[in-house]
């Protein structure tokens, strides 16, 4: 394992190295000491590293990730594994507000809480939330899976595609167009599978399942005072 | 953008640290804002003496106003000049007579704040050059809030930097910007609260101090701020007994609080929070939305 110390050494010089492990192979195990609450701290990483940050992050950690395994120890600022393509980030702490927006594959593990709008938009990514979720949680969600085994804020959902949303504690208010479905054995299996390979111990059978309602699809008179 | 800082300190053997912590957490947020920066210390109260920050342009108008308080009420009125900054020590007895004496005779010279506790210091630059004219390094007290601008709904103005003080012991900093403030300033106005700047921040300030002249609690005063203040914002609140923070539902600007047994602290970002003592021990998270947290003494 490669050490990279923040204090010694400048943001930029990590990033290059971290990215250009792509095209010159020298470490796959990267520890980043000192990362003191910094913005951008490995992202753009496109091979199969395993990148250990020793402390809290600011913004946009991990972002646009693919293949690495990125570990936060603490917590993250906003948009922590923006757009990420495929890989895993696991934050041990809490996150701020737009985690995992926009990704597209790859899952992002939060041990501890997400505030407001987390899965904004995910396209594909499957997000695990150990603790609760802010408010506009999956706001326009197309695909991949947000399971939380906490409790969701308000407008949780809101102009949801065909993303799916497992809750197992309270939903303060669901956005417009999102609904409770019913848990088919499907989505049991789905989850006691998810489960075990992420070494979680939940009861699928205690989750809710949210999903779209399909009627923002197009645009409907009857529906204007829902958009 | 904006960047915002607070620091409540529990543990007394920190108060001497106080102004050297807080300067140096609102300089790591200056990319946040570069244009102006301020900041609000509560220092240690004197039996029977209140304090009245000044700030002016004129150096030499200072110079005028020692001598002129010094033949009317000779030891009853102290003042300390820091730079375009004045720190008055005044009895209580003469608080008014020498509040008239700066309003009507020195109107080159603004009064930022005044208070048993608080002291303002506010100018135009970097917060470390801010900090650095004002001496804020060396300053003690029990809890502080700063601010670091990037100017949005008025100009860059030493007037126009946080926080605001419109209140006995009171101070705001805010990040976002408030869209309806012009409403608000004209109400506050009606009830006969005065207003030195058409900064929204002020207004945000006013009305926390309007509500609280008529009988709220800070809390219930920051809890009717989310129903009638409409837009974007992070609070920093602070009284003589402690600091609260608010922000809006929407929960845009953001928010970072960390508390330990010796203190509590705010930063716009973690970055902020670094260099405090034991940080990596501290219970860390981000304030909920339309939520009020306050510590107090």
């Amino acid at each position: 394992m490669r050490e990279f110390n923040l204090q010694e050494r400048t943001l930029r010089e990590l990033n290059e190295l971290l990215q250009s492990q792509s095209l010159r192979f020298v470490e796959g195990e990267w520890k980043v000491l000192n990362p003191d609450g910094a913005h951008a701290i490995a992202v753009g990483l496109d091979s199969d590293l395993e990148v250990l940050i020793d402390g809290h992050v600011g913004y946009y950690c991990a972002g646009m990730n693919k293949l690495a395994s990125v570990n936060i120890k603490g917590s993250a600022g906003p948009g922590v594994a923006e757009n990420m393509m495929s890989g895993k980030v696991i934050v041990e702490g809490n996150v701020s507000q737009c985690a995992g927006a926009t990704g597209h594959g790859g899952l992002l593990v939060i041990k501890g809480n997400a505030s407001s709008r987390c899965g904004i938009s995910m396209k594909g990514i499957d997000i695990l939330v150990h603790g609760n979720i802010g408010h506009m949680s999956a706001f326009m969600a197309q695909a991949g899976n947000l399971i939380v085994l906490g409790d969701a804020g308000d407008s949780l959902g809101d102009s949801l595609y065909e993303a799916k949303i497992f809750i197992r504690g309270n939903v303060k208010s669901l956005g417009a167009d999102c609904i409770e479905k019913e848990m088919r054995q499907e989505h049991i299996e789905y989850l006691e599978k998810f489960f075990l390979s992420e070494n979680v111990k939940a009861d699928p059978k205690e989750f809710r399942r949210f999903g779209s309602a399909r009627k923002l699809y197009n645009f409907d008179i009857d529906n204007s005072a829902a958009y | 953008m904006c960047g915002i800082v607070g620091l409540f300190l529990k543990d007394k053997s920190l108060h001497p640290k106080l102004g050297h912590m807080l300067s140096e957490m609102l300089e790591t947020m200056t990319d946040r804002g570069p244009d102006s920066a301020g900041i609000a210390i509560y220092g240690t109260e004197k039996n029977k003496i209140l304090k009245i920050s000044l700030h002016t342009s004129d150096s030499n108008s200072f110079v005028n106003l020692k001598d002129e308080i010094e033949s009317r009420w000779g030891n009853n009125v102290s003042i300390d000049t820091k730079s375009t900054s004045a720190i008055l020590d005044v009895n209580e007895e003469f608080f008014e007579p020498v509040k008239s004496l700066i309003d009507t005779q020195f109107p080159e010279i603004n009064t930022l704040s005044f208070g048993s506790t608080i002291e303002i210091f506010k100018g135009i630059g970097l917060p470390a050059d801010v900090s650095r004219s004002f001496s804020i390094n060396s300053m003690s007290g029990s809890h502080g809030i700063g601010h670091t601008r990037m100017a949005t709904e008025s100009a860059v103005t030493t007037l126009g930097c946080h926080p605001f003080s419109t209140g006995e012991d009171q101070c705001l900093v805010h990040n976002g910007s408030l869209s309806n403030h012009n409403t608000v300033r004209n109400q506050l106005i009606r009830h006969g609260m005065k207003f030195e700047t058409e900064n929204d921040s002020e207004v945000a300030a006013a009305y926390l101090s309007y509500k609280m002249d008529n009988g709220s609690s800070l809390s219930d005063a920051m809890q009717s701020a989310l129903r009638d203040l409409d837009g974007f914002f992070t609070f920093v609140v602070g009284t003589r007994e402690g600091f609260g923070v608010v922000r809006d539902s929407i929960a845009c600007k953001p928010a970072v609080l960390a508390e330990t047994e010796k203190y509590v602290a705010f930063g716009s970002e973690y970055r902020a929070l670094v260099g405090l003592p034991s940080i990596n021990l501290a219970q860390v998270w981000e304030p909920d939305p339309g939520t009020v947290y306050f510590w107090e003494n």
